[in-house]
Order: C-alpha cells, then sequence, then structure tokens
C-alpha cells in the first residue's frame, strides 16, 4: 500500500525552516504525481510558540500532512532524541519514501534513522525520480564527482539525503489544506551535551555553500598578499573567495575555504580560477558550476580543459584591471 | 582507555582512468588510506599520548588492506583487525555498518571511544560512522575537529559545522566522525617501522563473527547500484590568449555581463 512520501522539515539554530526543506517539497509534489498523488508529509520539531509562523510554509508548499514535536527540548537538535522520535513515526505511519536534506543535520540525523529502522540510505543526492516499478531513483556523484550512480533501495522506507540548492524551492506554488498534527515527546534523554556553539567562526565554509559567485586562488598567488586582490575581486562581484590545496598548504588560505577532492564541492553559477593549474583533485569539486572561468599564464594548465572562458595572462596584472572595470559605474 | 580506529582502503580518486567504454577501469589504480583517516588516525594517537590509550585499527576490505593496517601500526597504532570475506563484497553502507560493528563488538567489546575519518573520498556517504553507532547503540558526534578533553568517561569536542563551532561534552562510549584539521603527519620511526613488519594482523570472516550470509555483503544491503556512468563535461571553452592584460579583463568582464551574474 502507498503511504506517500515523508520529508524532514529542518529547523535552523535561528528558528526559521531550512530551504532545502521547500526545495524537497517541491520536488516530492513531482514524484507524488508519479505515485497517484501520494500524500506528501513533513516531520518537524520546534520549541513551543513558532507554528503560527511555520504552518504558512507548509501550506504553501503542497505538504499534506505535518507531523509536529512540540517541546523546549527542541530549541536545539539533538540526534538520539529526534532519530528515537522519527523512528517511530515511520514505523507508523510506514512511509513509502523518507528525504532528507544533506545539510550538517540532515547527514548527522538520516544515517541513524535509517539504521535504527534497518533500511537504506543513499547520501547526498542530486536528482531523483520514480522508476517504472515505482521505485525512489536516487542520483549521486560518488569517486570525487568522477562518476554518477543511480541507486535503489529494497527496503521501505527507501531513504535519501538530498543536496541543498540542486532543486527549486517551492514556495506559494501549491496550496494544500495542510492537517497539522502533534505528536507527544516525552522521557527523552541525550548523551550528548551542547556546551558552547560560536557562531559565524566559520561562516567561509558556509558562504561557499550558497555563493553565486567563487574567485579561487592556486599557488600561483604566490601569499596571501595575492589572496587580497582575489578578496577584492570577490567583494567586487558579491561573491567569495575558494582555495585549492596547493594554496592551503603553502598558508595562502586557511583549509576552510578549499575546494576539491579533500575540501568543499562547490555549485556556483560562475567560478573565476585564478592561477589555478587545475589538477584533477581541484577540478571535482568545481565542475558541477554553471559557468567556469580561468585566468592562467600557462597555455597548457588543464583548468582551459574544463573552463568556459580561458584568458592566458598574468592574474596580478588582468584581476586588478577586471577590479577597476566593475569598479566604475 | 580502548580505541577502536575504523579506517578504508580507497582507490586513490586522482588517479582514475576510464576504459573506452566509460567505465571505470580498477586494475592498476593506487589504493591510499582514505585521507579523512589519517586525521582520526592522529586524534587517536593525541589520546595514545596522553592518556596511555591503545588503538585497535579496524578495517573491512581485501587481504592487501592488511598493508594499510600495518601502515597505522609503524606510527603507533598497537594491533590491527582486516575484516574479509569473499561474503561481505558489494556491501552498501548498512551493511558494512552491521559488519563493522559485530567486529567491534567481537574483538574490543571494552571499547571507549570508536573514531573514524567523516567521509570516505570514494563513495562520500558519510554513514557508516553513524551507522555503526546506531547498530551498537551508543551517541554519535560528527564533524569533529578536535578531542579536547577526556577523564571521567566525559569526552569534549568541537564541531565544525556550516553554521558554527559547537563544544560538546559526550559520555563513552560513543564514537566520533573526525575532519580535516591542521597537524603534521606522523611519520614511522624505524622501530614503528619493525614493529608493524612483525605484526599480527588478525583477519575476521564471517563465519568468526557469526554473522549470517544474508545480514552481510550485497545480499545484507538494502541498497543498490541500478546504473553508473560519467557525468557529462560541459565546460571546454574559448581560450584567449591577450596580448595585453587589459584586454583579458575587458574579455572577462564582459562574458561577467553577459552571463547575468551581476546583480543591479
Amino acid at each position: 500500500m502507498g503511504n506517500g512520501i515523508l520529508l524532514y522539515a529542518e529547523v535552523t539554530r535561528q528558528s526559521y525552516i531550512h530551504t532545502v526543506f521547500f526545495e524537497l517539497a517541491n520536488k516530492a509534489c513531482e514524484l507524488s504525481a508519479k505515485l497517484n498523488n501520494a500524500p506528501v508529509m513533513a516531520v518537524l520539531f520546534t520549541k513551543p510558540g513558532m507554528m503560527e509562523d511555520y504552518k504558512e510554509g507548509f501550506t504553501n508548499s503542497g505538504i499534506d500532512k505535518v507531523f509536529v514535536f512540540e517541546d523546549e527540548k527542541f530549541s536545539k537538535y539533538s540526534t538520539e532524541i529526534y532519530t528515537k522520535l522519527i523512528t517511530e513515526l515511520v514505523k507508523e505511519i510506514e512511509p513509502d519514501i523518507f528525504l532528507i536534506g544533506a545539510t550538517n543535520q540532515g547527514r548527522d540525523l538520516a544515517p541513524r534513522v535509517s539504521s535504527t529502522l534497518k533500511t537504506g540510505l543513499t547520501a547526498d543526492c542530486i536528482e531523483l525520480d520514480i522508476n517504472e516499478k515505482g521505485m525512489l531513483a536516487a542520483t549521486r556523484p560518488t569517486f570525487g564527482g568522477q562518476l554518477m550512480a543511480t541507486i535503489l533501495c529494497k527496503t521501505k522506507p527507501q531513504m535519501a539525503t538530498v543536496r541543498p540548492k540542486v532543486f527549486k524551492p517551492a514556495f506559494d506554488i501549491n496550496y494544500k489544506n495542510t492537517e497539522f498534527i502533534y505528536r507527544p515527546a516525552e522521557n527523552l534523554t541525550d548523551r550528548v551535551e551542547l556546551v558552547d556553539f560560536v557562531q559565524g567562526l566559520n561562516d567561509t565554509l558556509n558562504e561557499l555553500d550558497s555563493a553565486e559567485i567563487i574567485v579561487a586562488g592556486g599557488k600561483g598567488m604566490k601569499g596571501e598578499e595575492g589572496f587580497k586582490i582575489l578578496k577584492e575581486l570577490a567583494d567586487a562581484l558579491g561573491g567569495t573567495v575558494g582555495a585549492t590545496r596547493g594554496a592551503v598548504d603553502m598558508g595562502y588560505a586557511p583549509h576552510t575555504i578549499q575546494i576539491g577532492q579533500t575540501g568543499k564541492t562547490v555549485t556556483p553559477k560562475l567560478y573565476i580560477a585564478c592561477a589555478i593549474s587545475g589538477a584533477i583533485q581541484h577540478t571535482v569539486g568545481i565542475t558541477g558550476s554553471e559557468h567556469i572561468f580561468c585566468i592562467n599564464n600557462d597555455p597548457n594548465a588543464p583548468i582551459f580543459d574544463v573552463s568556459d572562458t580561458g584568458i592566458v595572462g598574468d592574474v596580478f596584472e588582468v584581476v586588478p584591471k577586471l577590479i577597476e572595470m566593475l569598479k566604475t559605474p | 582507555m580502548k580505541i577502536a580506529l575504523c579506517v578504508k582502503q580507497v582507490p586513490d580518486t586522482s588517479d582514475i582512468k576510464w576504459t573506452e567504454n566509460n567505465t571505470m577501469q580498477r586494475d592498476g589504480v593506487e589504493s591510499i588510506i582514505n585521507p579523512y583517516d589519517v586525521y582520526a588516525l592522529e586524534q587517536a594517537l593525541k589520546l595514545k599520548k596522553e592518556l596511555n590509550a591503545e588503538i585497535t585499527v579496524f578495517t573491512m576490505g581485501p587481504l592487501q588492506a592488511a598493508d594499510m593496517l600495518r601502515d597505522t601500526i609503524a606510527v603507533g597504532a598497537d594491533k590491527g583487525i582486516l575484516i574479509s570475506d569473499k561474503k561481505f563484497a558489494g556491501a552498501d553502507t548498512y551493511a558494512t555498518g552491521k559488519t563493522i560493528s559485530a567486529a567491534i563488538k567481537k574483538e574490543l567489546p571494552d571499547f571507549d571511544l570508536i573514531l573514524c575519518g567523516q567521509f570516505a573520498i570514494d563513495g562520500d556517504t558519510a554513514q557508516t560512522g553513524p551507522c555503526i553507532a546506531s547498530l551498537l547503540d551508543i551517541p554519535q558526534l560528527t564533524y569533529v575537529r578536535e578531542i579536547n578533553d577526556c577523564n571521567d568517561n566525559i569526552l569534549t569536542a568541537t564541531r565544525v559545522l556550516d553554521d558554527g563551532i559547537e563544544t560538546v561534552k559526550v559520555q563513552l562510549p560513543a564514537l566520533l566522525c573526525i575532519l580535516k584539521s591542521d597537524f603534521e603527519p606522523q611519520r614511522a620511526l624505524i622501530n614503528g617501522i619493525i614493529k608493524a613488519q612483525n605484526a599480527e594482523i588478525k583477519t575476521v570472516s564471517l563465519d568468526n563473527l557469526g554473522l549470517n550470509p544474508e545480514d552481510a555483503g550485497i545480499k545484507g544491503s538494502p541498497t543498490y547500484v541500478s546504473k553508473a556512468f560519467r557525468p557529462e563535461v560541459k565546460h571546454g571553452g574559448e581560450k584567449f590568449f591577450c596580448l595585453e592584460n587589459r584586454e583579458g579583463a575587458e574579455i572577462l568582464y564582459g562574458k561577467i555581463k553577459e552571463i547575468g551574474v551581476l546583480n543591479g
């Protein structure tokens, strides 16, 4: 029997619903149409007094039912408590599909839930579809982005975490008379205690995830001074700065902004590679970018092979001139 | 203090070659220890130094993965357990978690701490660690950059998340997934290498672990790959040789305007 699609509505530390939820909602409505309009449901944990603010988001994004856990304890995320309550809910409502955003929280929670439910989980998907047998076909990059794999799950619920920013959010496009079901939350113990949280020290990581424009530098930037020029260009473009492992290893840039195989995978609209040779360890992290431009003085550098537009020239000359042009109204 | 360190041998993903039919050429690709597991090893060695912890390294893989276990012993780990059986082949993250947790339960039942790398560079699922923790019913900390302190069965650690940095306390036994941190990798000393050469690597099979064949490998995996393909290479465009650097800047400026990413 088809029991629908369940979505995890992540509440951020600032008490808003993470945008990835609305992206999941949009995709889930599309999948539901291929599953005889199976219901689309959400599960949410919140501190008291927030539901009035949240309700509209659900009614406007095609959600049929929301299971709400409301308690003072839920002002902060807990792996163990959330896992316990979610698994109990899933055992009761038996959804066919359960989708979670591939955020820090989602990637912490999802494997804990799937293992407890003894079901399968596909990580960090970038495409979801329903195959001819009515199964969830979840596609994800693997081997550092060099191979795509479409994965099916034999057990229910078929679970997947989904990378933020790959689907369009469903704001105000799919109105539903959403039913809100409040669930009890009792006897909650946790073996982890949050002692302290410092916000934003790590802003750069966050910025790389959401940036539409990234200006990145390699070893050829020659030092921290070189990265200051890139920062200036990024500021002029309204973007942020990234670096290759080579530049990080040389101490030109902090490792929090490292892009590539052992760093971040980024998907901006525009990626400008400055003095980056383009080793595969770096390029695997950037090929999801919509546009890649590069500036390099070596015309044979492999970065040109993955760039839409490549300038053979000296970054220390080209970049300052570009900044000047951008600043001139 | 007893530490179970989980490591994985992975193909060097920077060294992948492709056949004519776009399938991955697996022969001749060099195997390396997953880079994130090296950071987990580093945290284990720090605890060994400070608290005299004993480190048992677990890996699931083919027999040649024993060499990687010896490499960890050469830099200071104490013992290596190789979980190896043809029946483990094709395991997804759930079946892998089930097998490794069974091995830890059997070989190091009185562990205090399990350390894993946050991701493996081949699969990049970040799921096996939490899966092991879940199956052993112990708490987990993911995205840990550093272990700050550990006493009286309470461990304090720093987690690096996209929105900031958390300091958390966890009751032991627990499992930690370790991120990249700043450190100088340990070098093997000559007596470490000798110790590693002579160390006995214990191999455990499906039967040793008392697992059911239905619970391991491809049979015990809820997920399976239905299709694998190479992503389309969508780039590879124009290259401009600019004699004047101003010209290069102008071309870029024009292209930036053309793709419409500038606000206003």
